[in-house]
C-alpha cells in the first residue's frame, strides 16, 4: 500500500519522458451533430491508473474508443509516445493498436473459441494471417499465454470454451488477452459493470496489480465512484464531454461529485451505494452466522 | 369537498388497428367476400372431366399402392445415382461460392459498393425459380445432369448467401470490436471474431440445402435436367404408375433419411 501511494504521488508530479499518453484538445462530434467530447486534454504518465468517472452519456466510452480509434475523433491530438494516433493511416493504426490493450464491459470474448484462443487473439497483430489461421502461434506466445492464464488463476481452464466460464472468470480472460498484446497502455471500459460487488473488487484489484507489475498506465471507465476512490491513482471527471475534475481520489468531495453528476443524481447514487453496502454487510454477517 | 373514488369501466374491447370506423370495416370485408365468390365462380368446372379425372386418380392410387421396384430398376438406379451426384456436388460448389458472396453481402463488413453487388447477385439467384433456370440451362447444355448440377449450384447461392449474410449482420459487434482492438487485420477479424459466431448456422444451412437440392433434383429432372426426376417423368409418360409409385417412395425415404441425418448432425453444433 505504501509503495502504491508513493507511485501515485510520483506519477502525479513527474512529467516529460515518462508520459505515455498525451491527449490534446480531443474533440468528437458525431454525424448527428451531438458533441461527445469537447477539448479534452490530459496526460497519463507511466504506471498511473486513471479512473474516468461521469454520468452515462458524458463521453467516457467515446473517449477511450477514440484513443485506439474504434471511434474516429473529429479533432485534437492523441500522442502515444511521439506518434499522433489521430493522424496515422490504416496500416500504422493496426501496428499502434497492438500497443494498446483493451478490456471490455461485457468481456467481449469470442464465446465459441477456447480460453486459449481468446488469449492468443491478443497476438493477432503480431503474427501473419496463415499462422493465426492454422493456430500455429510462436512458442514464445503460447508460453506467455499460459503464464498469463496462470497469473489470472485460470491455467486449468485453458481448453474450455469461453462461454463455459463465469462472469468473473471471463473478465480474467479479457485481462489476459489484453496483456498478451504486451501493451504500452491499457484501456478499460467499465470492467465491473456486469459483475457482483465482490467479484468487481477482485477484478479491479487484479487490474491494478497487473498494471503495477508492468509499470503500465491505464485509463479505466468506471461508474462506481467508491470503487474508483478505493483503487484509482488519479481521477478524471467528465461531464457532457468536458473535463470538470482532474486530481487525486482524495480530492473528490461532495461538491466536486455534485458538480460532475449533478447534485440530485449524486445523492441518489450515494444512497444506492449505501444500500448496496448495507445489504452486502448483512449477507456476509448472516453467512458468518451460518458458518458458525 | 370529498374526493369520490374513480369509476372504472367494466367493459373493454380490443381497439381496431386499421380502419377505426366500423362502417368502413364492414364495407372492406364485404368487398373482399364478394371478390372471393366472383373469383371462384370464374373457374369453369366441367363435371364430366372431373369424373374422368377421378377414375384416372384411381389408377394412380392403384399403381402407388402396388409399387414396382423391379421392372425398371436399372433406370431407377441410374436416375438415383445421377440425382445424388448432382445434389452433393451442387451443394458443395454452391456453398463454396456462397460464402464469399454472403460475406460481401453483410453490411457491417464491407463497403457499400461490394454490399450492393453481392446483394444483387443474391437477388438474381433468388428471383429465378429452379425450374425456370433448369429450362434455360437444358436449352444451353442439352438434356442430362450437367444442366441439373449448374441449376442447383446457382439456386443454392441465393439461399445460402442470403441467410449467411443476414446472420453475419446480426452477430455480436462487441466481439468484433475486441478483436479489432488487438490490431488484427481484416482477414484475422473475419476468422477470429466472425467465423466462430456464424459457423454453426452455416453448417446447419448447408445440410438443409442438401435436403432441398435432392428434392429439387426430382423436380428439375421433369424439364430435362437429368436425375430421378427424368426417370419419374418417363414412367408417368409410359402410364407405368407402379414404377412411378416406387420412385416417389424412394424419394420420400431419402428425404426422410436426410432429414434425420441432418438433425442428428446439427445436435453437435452450437
Amino acid at each position: 500500500m505504501g509503495t502504491e501511494r508513493c507511485r501515485t504521488r510520483r506519477s502525479l508530479l513527474t512529467s516529460g519522458e515518462t508520459d505515455v499518453l498525451d491527449l490534446q484538445q480531443l474533440t468528437k462530434t458525431y454525424a448527428t451533430g451531438d458533441t461527445a467530447l469537447r477539448d479534452v486534454s490530459f496526460v497519463v504518465p507511466r504506471g498511473q491508473v486513471v479512473g474516468l468517472i461521469g454520468p452515462s452519456g458524458a463521453g467516457k466510452s467515446t473517449l477511450i474508443r477514440c484513443i485506439n480509434r474504434l471511434v474516429d475523433p473529429s479533432g485534437g491530438r492523441i500522442l502515444l509516445g511521439d506518434i499522433d494516433l489521430a493522424q496515422v493511416g490504416r496500416a500504422e493504426l493496426r501496428r499502434q493498436r497492438r500497443r494498446i490493450g483493451m478490456i471490455f464491459q461485457e468481456y467481449a470474448l469470442v464465446e465459441r473459441l477456447t480460453v486459449m484462443e481468446n488469449v492468443l487473439s491478443g497476438r493477432l497483430g503480431y503474427v501473419p494471417f496463415w499462422r493465426s489461421f492454422t493456430r500455429r502461434f510462436p512458442g514464445r506466445d503460447i508460453e506467455n499465454a499460459y503464464r498469463l492464464l496462470d497469473r489470472v488463476g485460470l491455467l486449468e481452464h485453458a481448453d474450455k470454451r469461453a462461454d463455459a466460464l463465469s462472469g468473473g472468470q471471463r473478465q480474467r480472460v479479457g485481462i489476459a488477452r489484453a496483456l498478451a498484446q504486451e501493451p504500452a497502455l491499457l484501456l478499460v471500459d467499465e470492467p465491473t459493470a456486469s459483475l457482483d460487488p465482490k467479484t468487481s473488487r477482485q477484478i479491479m484489484r487484479l487490474i491494478i496489480e497487473v498494471c503495477d507489475e508492468r509499470d503500465l498506465p491505464a485509463i479505466v471507465n468506471i461508474h462506481d465512484v467508491p470503487l474508483a476512490q478505493q483503487f484509482m491513482h488519479r481521477i478524471v471527471g467528465l461531464r457532457a464531454g468536458e473535463v470538470v475534475f482532474d486530481g487525486a481520489p482524495t480530492a473528490l468531495d461532495e461538491t466536486v461529485l455534485g458538480d460532475i453528476y449533478g447534485a440530485e443524481d449524486w445523492s441518489a447514487m450515494r444512497r444506492e451505494h449505501e444500500a448496496d453496502r448495507d445489504a452486502e454487510e448483512d449477507t456476509s454477517r448472516r453467512l458468518a452466522e451460518v458458518a458458525r | 369537498m370529498s374526493v369520490s373514488a374513480p369509476v372504472y369501466p367494466t367493459r373493454w374491447r380490443r381497439p381496431a388497428r386499421m380502419l377505426r370506423d366500423r362502417r368502413w370495416r364492414l364495407l372492406v370485408q364485404g368487398a373482399a367476400l364478394a371478390y372471393l365468390v366472383l373469383a371462384l365462380g370464374s373457374f369453369e368446372v366441367e363435371w364430366s372431366r372431373v369424373v374422368e379425372g377421378l377414375s384416372r386418380a384411381q389408377r394412380f392410387a392403384h399403381g402407388f399402392l402396388q409399387p414396382d421396384f423391379i421392372s425398371r430398376w436399372s433406370d431407377i438406379r441410374q436416375g438415383l445415382i445421377e440425382s445424388l451426384t448432382m445434389t452433393l456436388t451442387a451443394t458443395v460448389v454452391g456453398v463454396a461460392i456462397s460464402v464469399p458472396i454472403g460475406i460481401g453481402g453483410a453490411r457491417n463488413l464491407v463497403p457499400a459498393s461490394v454490399y450492393g453487388l453481392c446483394r444483387a447477385i443474391i437477388a438474381v439467384s433468388r428471383s429465378l425459380q429452379e425450374v425456370i433456370i433448369a429450362i434455360f440451362l437444358v436449352a444451353m447444355f442439352g438434356f442430362g445432369p450437367l444442366a441439373g448440377f449448374v441449376t442447383l449450384s446457382f439456386a443454392s447461392i441465393g439461399f445460402i448467401a442470403k441467410l449467411l449474410a443476414d446472420d453475419i449482420e446480426e452477430i455480436d459487434p462487441r466481439q468484433v470490436e475486441a478483436i479489432r482492438a488487438t490490431g488484427a487485420g481484416w482477414w484475422q477479424v473475419l476468422h477470429y471474431a466472425i467465423q466462430p459466431q456464424v459457423m454453426p448456422r452455416l453448417i446447419g444451412l448447408s445440410l438443409y440445402r442438401l435436403d432441398i437440392n435432392f428434392r429439387e433434383s426430382a423436380v428439375i429432372g421433369i424439364v430435362g435436367a437429368g436425375g430421378i426426376g427424368a426417370t419419374l417423368n418417363t414412367a408417368i409418360d409410359r402410364y407405368e404408375y407402379d414404377s412411378a409409385g416406387a420412385i416417389l417412395l424412394i424419394v420420400i425415404a431419402i428425404v426422410m433419411l436426410a432429414e434425420y441425418g441432418s438433425s442428428y448432425l446439427r445436435r453437435f453444433l452450437q
